[in-house]
């Protein structure tokens, strides 16, 4: 981290408008509005990215984690989404940027790989042809040339002959292939911005792990910042940096990888913990599903949002219901929206939660 | 599927009247080759028997078309009054109808021949004698030969299908399926025919036929050199002996006449031709609403299969005096009737047929006819256009347009049946008119106590399997027959004595005659064709019409009019009694 | 892909024979199970005062008393190997494939279709092109725009071209632009007769409008749906993450895509159409196929009604087939076999 935590607050109108970071995300809200209300996908969102550095963003589908990474790269149609807010790119606020001037920097400073890679490519057109075409949108160059940048990209991303599979069709590659097609894509214009969104959900489990490699591998390359957004806390654990918990459209807590797993604070990350499998521990114990469901995102329960699926919402003297919780740094950059006390907190903790794990 | 698509065509005609009302009227300019601003003012009749804009002045191309197609331009195998209108331009018969208005117009007059025919034997035998110099297109003379040639192919019905068989049945001793093809030196025809020279033959008849002068009339009796007959293939040209001859042909498409300079009209004194336009361009299959469309934009001359417009322009026009002015109201030889099955009972008895006469609806007929301008009530058989027909009204038909219940009664309580009796009426099913006058009549008679019941049944099959099949008829009770019938041409004979000469019914059907059997007609008729003496013959055909109304044979229905749409392309135009529509060999176009 | 394309056609060729079997069938069963006789048949082409003879003459020059499979073999073999005609003058060679003689003008059936086909071919082709571009043109225009006023009229009008019938919309706009407004030719013409082809499209557009409104209407629904389906897909996205310009990414990734089931209606109407634009060929009096069927339908021509069958069932197999190969180049994923 190089910039103090401290400066990820919310509702700062008074900042000078300009990121700092060369991700910066500031009060991002998206809000869709329907005929049954409001649909506020995501409600006040905040951090931060530098280069070379990996942010998880972990929630249940709904969270808005995947509507997030839309609003980055722009890509929720026009008229439809309302977006307010800052995304600062490297300085340059998208929200309020041109669509032509958001277009040109995506692909080509901001890419994004997703989660099923033989729906994401066009079932019509050669691989080789697909990554070309990428590459030849941000940069003056032949077909031919195009093409062998193409090849290399491919080897890049360990797909073998690269000079034959160039020219195979989407539904002729296996999974962990497209899948590997798709990043060798995204990075065909050396991003400086990589967005992963679920990029091992569709994949078999062996080759999950091979693709968070290549990811990771790539990163180091590329020296790029990169999102990896996920529902599953086992694939930002080996991959990010930092990680943001996020439930119905708010970050729920904000730390380092490190912290969300040592020191988890809210209820709803120790939920996310003790539904994930883990194959270092007994297999006595079973896995504990959080009760209940994500909420509805045009009636967000007043109050803090988990409350109704919240096992500790009693201690609160009735705040979880009527008051929302601020996300506030409990110490080392360690950021939670939660009305329980540290010592509650800490006490569930210890005593509830941990042992189960 | 395609057998689904066809039926959808049938809806266009139902359609074409919502498209018309779109139509604006006559372009003033005209997009006529030859046309141009006529001197004559249009108006309403202003062609209907009289001649409208005379002319003399040759040149343009007359534009005729037809929504179908008519069966054949060989002259030996052609049967439609359009065809032998027409033909007149191509070939010379021996006779021909006189191209004049009016009643002049339904005289034969010599054409290849030079004067009528000769008989004698008690009119057995006729002898025609040609004139000189009349010559084909190729420049070669027309012979006696040749016009017992083209007499001879026509009586090849197998090859041959179409036209007439008038010389089949009057001819002495023609051999049964005669076939010149495998006769080329006609032997088989010596009883029939002779060529003394080459300017005189010789028809022998097997019975007395005084009328044999209309018999001279038909296309086939215009020469066909026998070298150039290609059988089924010669109506795609027709070895030209008149003022046009063929420049192209197709069965499918139509066809293009221009002048024949070997035509010679000093040779052509009597007949009347003036064979105006250089140049006739005649299209098939062309889309009913379109052709009317044309004719009224001025892009269409003629509609040559004249019996008028369509019926969605009908009530257009008359709504408009501009475009009224443009309709010609033209009798034709055709009449619209009901014939009584007398093998089916009760019209087995006269006074239950004559119930029916007096309850039906006269007006109603008409009307299902479109009315006035569909055509007269009929009062007895022969339309007035028929030469020495007369017009009488013996049931009062035109006193009482709506019938006559009281004497409907009186004449149910003769036939013995005072409460009235059930029977079914046929009608063919794809003619709305048809179907309209068997309603109208159930309507009627339903006021005096017949029950009537209308049985459609397909128009191709109608008279082959059905209302004109004896044995179906009355097995399936078919008291009352629809049906219409126009004259071959416009004497006694050739109206009358296919419809009620009990004899021309045939078991095996196809009839024309539906039901009228009454012996004193059957006598009245072989006196007719044996009276050589035209004014006496023309008494006893109408001897004949008033026998078949005093027996009740029929129930007169309406004699049909047609509406014609005269363009101002159009100069020299004039019906007759002859053609019944705008006479094809004497219409020319109107000059600039 | 050899032995497909053999199995296909060994296919179309038998599927053509039960098509002539069955109209050959409809022909005569249908009138022999309500009691005709072969001379009632033979009655039909007949003149008006024909006699018993006669018409019996004429039902054995064209065969119907013999059996109805000696009938059909006959036709058959005419159509592989040819057959002599006697014209009544003298024989002439009718050569394969020999579709017979009308029984009523008595004229060779082949010549007529080989002159009618350029005709519909002329029709069909040329409206396929139009309905094509304006159908998809105005279905990728409304789905993009869905929802606004634009879309709600294009739609409408759309709505209107697939209820209005042919010989509706073809009478009304030879009313206006023909004989109204004089712009355009009116019907009865042979297109076919031009030689320049400026005149040929001149005398052809009012029918190709006319037409292709219908079709294109289809199609602008079509297509519009197809587009929103498509343009929903993740490859769309993707297309748009790479920072593709909108216009490639509606035409080369979304319409690429809605346009391949289009492809294989396309196919079927244009091959449906080549059988005989029936109303359409009716109602501007053009002498194509579709003319042809109704002037041999209204007469029970059987030899052109088999004829124009076996044209119209040619012209379908043949799109099929089209079709079918055509969808292995356009999708990748679709595999010959």
């Amino acid at each position: 981290m190089t910039e103090p935590i401290e400066e990820v607050v919310q509702d700062s109108p008074q900042r000078v408008e300009r990121g700092e970071a060369f991700l910066d995300v500031r009060d991002l809200k998206v809000h869709f509005p329907t005929d049954d209300g409001v649909v506020k996908s995501v409600d006040g969102v905040s951090f931060q990215l530098e280069r070379g550095k990996t942010l998880g963003i972990v929630g249940e589908s709904g969270s808005g984690k995947s509507v997030t990474s839309l609003s980055i790269m722009g890509l929720h149609p026009p008229g439809i989404a309302n977006i307010s807010g800052q995304i600062f790119l490297d300085g340059q606020d998208l929200v309020t940027a041109s669509r032509e001037e958001v277009r040109l920097l995506r692909g080509k400073r901001m890419a994004m790989i997703f989660q099923d890679p033989l729906s994401a490519m066009h079932p019509f057109y050669t691989v080789g042809t697909q990554i070309v075409e990428a590459y030849r949108v941000h940069n003056q160059v032949s077909k031919a040339v195009a093409k062998k940048h193409a090849i290399e990209m491919l080897d890049r991303v360990g797909i073998p002959q690269p000079d034959r599979r160039v020219d195979a069709y989407p539904h002729q590659f296996s999974g962990g292939m497209r899948q590997r097609a798709m990043i060798a894509m995204a990075l065909s214009c050396d991003p400086d911005l990589l967005i992963a969104d679920e990029p091992t959900t569709a994949l078999d489990v062996t080759v999950q792990a091979q693709i968070l490699d290549l990811i990771r591998d790539l990163q180091r390359e590329f020296n790029s910042a990169v999102i990896i957004i996920t529902h599953d806390l086992g694939v930002v654990a080996e991959l990010a940096d930092d990680i943001q918990v996020m439930y119905a459209g708010r970050a729920a807590e904000y730390s380092t990888a490190e912290d969300i797993f040592d020191r988890p604070q809210h209820p709803y990350t120790w939920g996310l913990l003790g539904s994930m499998p883990r194959i270092d521990r007994e297999r006595s114990e079973r896995l504990i599903p959080i009760k209940g469901t994500p909420p509805s995102l045009i009636n967000v329960p007043e109050g803090c949002a988990f409350n109704p699926r919240c096992n500790y919402a009693h201690l609160n003297g009735g705040a979880s219901e009527t008051e929302r919780p601020e996300l506030l740094d409990t110490g080392n950059g360690h950021l939670v929206a939660c009305h329980l006390s540290p010592q509650e907190r800490q006490k569930a903790w210890e005593t509830d939660i941990k042992p189960k794990l | 599927m395609r057998w689904n698509r066809i039926t959808t065509v049938t809806a266009v005609s139902a359609a074409v009247a919502l498209s018309l009302v779109a139509c604006g009227g006559p372009k003033a300019s005209s997009g006529g080759s030859g046309g141009g601003s006529s001197a004559a003012t249009p108006e309403f009749d202003a062609a209907n028997n009289k001649i409208f804009n005379p002319s003399d002045k040759k040149g343009g191309t007359l534009r005729m078309a037809i929504t179908e197609k008519w069966d054949s331009t060989d002259p030996g195998d052609t049967y439609y009054g359009l065809s032998w209108n027409l033909v007149r331009n191509y070939v010379r018969p021996l006779m021909t109808f006189k191209s004049a208005p009016g009643k002049e117009g339904a005289k034969v007059v010599p054409d290849l021949a030079e004067a009528p025919g000769v008989p004698s034997d008690d009119a057995k035998t006729w002898t025609y004698k040609l004139r000189k110099g009349v010559k084909y297109e190729d420049g070669t003379e027309v012979k006696a030969k040749d016009v017992m040639y083209g007499v001879a192919r026509s009586l090849d019905k197998t090859t041959l299908p179409n036209g007439p068989t008038y010389f089949n049945d009057f001819l002495l001793d023609v051999p049964k399926d005669y076939s010149v093809a495998k006769d080329p030196q006609m032997k088989l025809l010596s009883k029939a025919m002779t060529t003394p020279d080459d300017y005189t033959i010789v028809f022998h008849l097997n019975k007395t036929f005084a009328g044999f002068d209309y018999f001279a009339q038909l296309p086939s009796t215009a020469g066909v050199p026998q070298a150039k007959d290609t059988g089924t293939k010669y109506q795609l040209h027709p070895i030209s002996s008149g003022p046009y001859k063929f420049e192209s042909n197709d069965a499918n498409k139509g066809f293009t006449l221009v002048r024949n300079d070997q035509y010679d009209p000093a040779t052509d004194p009597d007949t009347g031709r003036k064979a105006l336009p250089d140049k006739i361009n005649v299209a098939y299959n062309v889309n009913g609403a379109d052709i009317d469309n044309r004719l009224q934009a001025g892009d269409l001359d003629v509609d040559i299969a004249g019996t008028g417009v369509q019926a969605e322009t009908q009530a257009k026009v008359l709504a408009d005096p501009k475009l009224k002015a443009h309709t010609d109201s033209v009798l034709s030889t055709r009449l619209n009737f009901t014939v009584f099955n007398s093998e089916v009972k009760p019209f087995d008895n006269v006074n239950c047929r004559k119930a029916v006469l007096y309850a039906a609806d006269h007006e109603g007929y008409q009307r299902a006819y479109g009315g006035p301008f569909g055509g007269d009530i009929a009062t007895n058989l022969m339309p007035p256009s028929v030469a020495g027909a007369e017009k009488f009204d013996d049931y009062g038909f035109e006193a009482d347009k709506n019938g006559n219940p009281t004497k409907a009664k009186e004449a149910l309580t003769a036939c013995g049946m005072p409460s009235g009796f059930s029977t079914n009426i046929a009608y063919r099913a794809d003619r709305p008119k048809e179907k309209a006058v068997a309603e109208s009549l159930q309507q009627s008679l339903a006021k005096v106590g017949i029950k009537l019941t209308p049985k459609g049944f397909p128009t191709g099959d109608y008279t082959k399997l059905y209302a004109g099949k004896p044995d179906y008829a009355k097995a399936n009770g078919l008291g009352m027959i629809v049906y219409s019938w126009g004259a071959d041409w416009p004497d006694g004979f050739g109206f009358l004595s296919q419809i009620v000469d009990s004899r021309v019914i045939r078991a095996s059907g196809g009839n024309t005659n539906l039901g009228i059997r009454i012996p004193e007609v059957d006598q009245l008729i072989d006196k007719a064709l044996a009276t050589t003496d035209d004014a006496a013959r023309n008494k006893i055909w109408v001897d004949v019409d008033k026998k078949v109304m005093e027996q009740a044979g029929v129930l007169p229905g309406v004699w049909a009019k047609g509406l014609l749409y005269r363009p101002d392309t159009l100069a020299n135009v004039f019906s007759n009694d002859g053609q019944n529509m705008y006479d094809y060999a004497s219409i020319g176009l109107a000059q600039k | 892909m050899f032995a497909y394309l053999v199995r296909r056609v060994i296919g179309a060729v038998l599927l053509l024979f039960i098509v002539t079997a069955v109209t050959f069938a409809i022909f005569f069963l249908v009138p022999r199970l309500g009691g005709a006789t072969a001379d009632d048949l033979a009655g039909r082409y007949v003149g008006k005062s024909a006699g018993q003879e006669q018409i019996h003459n004429t039902a054995v020059r064209l065969g119907f008393t013999d059996p109805l499979y000696v009938q059909y073999g006959r036709f058959v073999k005419g159509l592989v190997v040819g057959q002599d005609y006697n014209y009544g003058t003298g024989t002439e060679r009718c050569p394969a494939p020999c579709f017979g003689y009308s029984f009523l003008t008595q004229q060779p059936v082949w010549p007529d279709l080989v002159a009618r086909i350029p005709v519909t071919a002329s029709l069909a082709g040329g409206a396929a092109f139009i309905w094509l571009l304006t159908g998809v043109g105005t279905g990728v225009i409304s789905a993009l725009r869905r929802g606004s006023v634009l879309d709600r009229s294009l739609m409408s009008v759309a709505l209107a071209g697939v209820s209005l019938p042919i010989f509706f919309t073809g009478l009304l706009s030879l009313s206006i632009f023909s004989y109204g407004l004089g712009w355009t030719q009116q019907g009865g013409i042979n297109p076919l007769d031009e030689t320049n082809p400026l005149w040929w499209a001149y005398d052809l557009i009012l029918p190709w409008v006319t037409l292709a409104f219908l079709y294109a209407a289809a199609y602008a629904r079509l297509t519009r749906a197809g587009m929103l389906e498509t343009m929903n897909e993740d490859y769309v996205r993707t297309a748009r993450a790479k920072g593709l310009t909108e216009r490639t990414v509606v035409l080369r990734h979304g319409l690429r895509s809605a346009l391949t089931p289009i492809l294989t209606i396309f196919g079927l109407d244009l091959g449906l159409l080549m059988g005989g634009a029936i109303l359409t060929e009716t109602t501007f009096s053009l002498p194509g196929i579709g003319q042809y069927a109704v002037i041999a339908l209204r007469a029970n021509d059987l030899p052109k009604v088999l004829g124009v069958t076996l044209v119209a069932a040619f012209f379908i197999v043949l799109a099929n087939l089209v079709v079918d190969l055509l969808y292995a180049v356009v999708d990748p994923r679709v595999r010959i076999s």
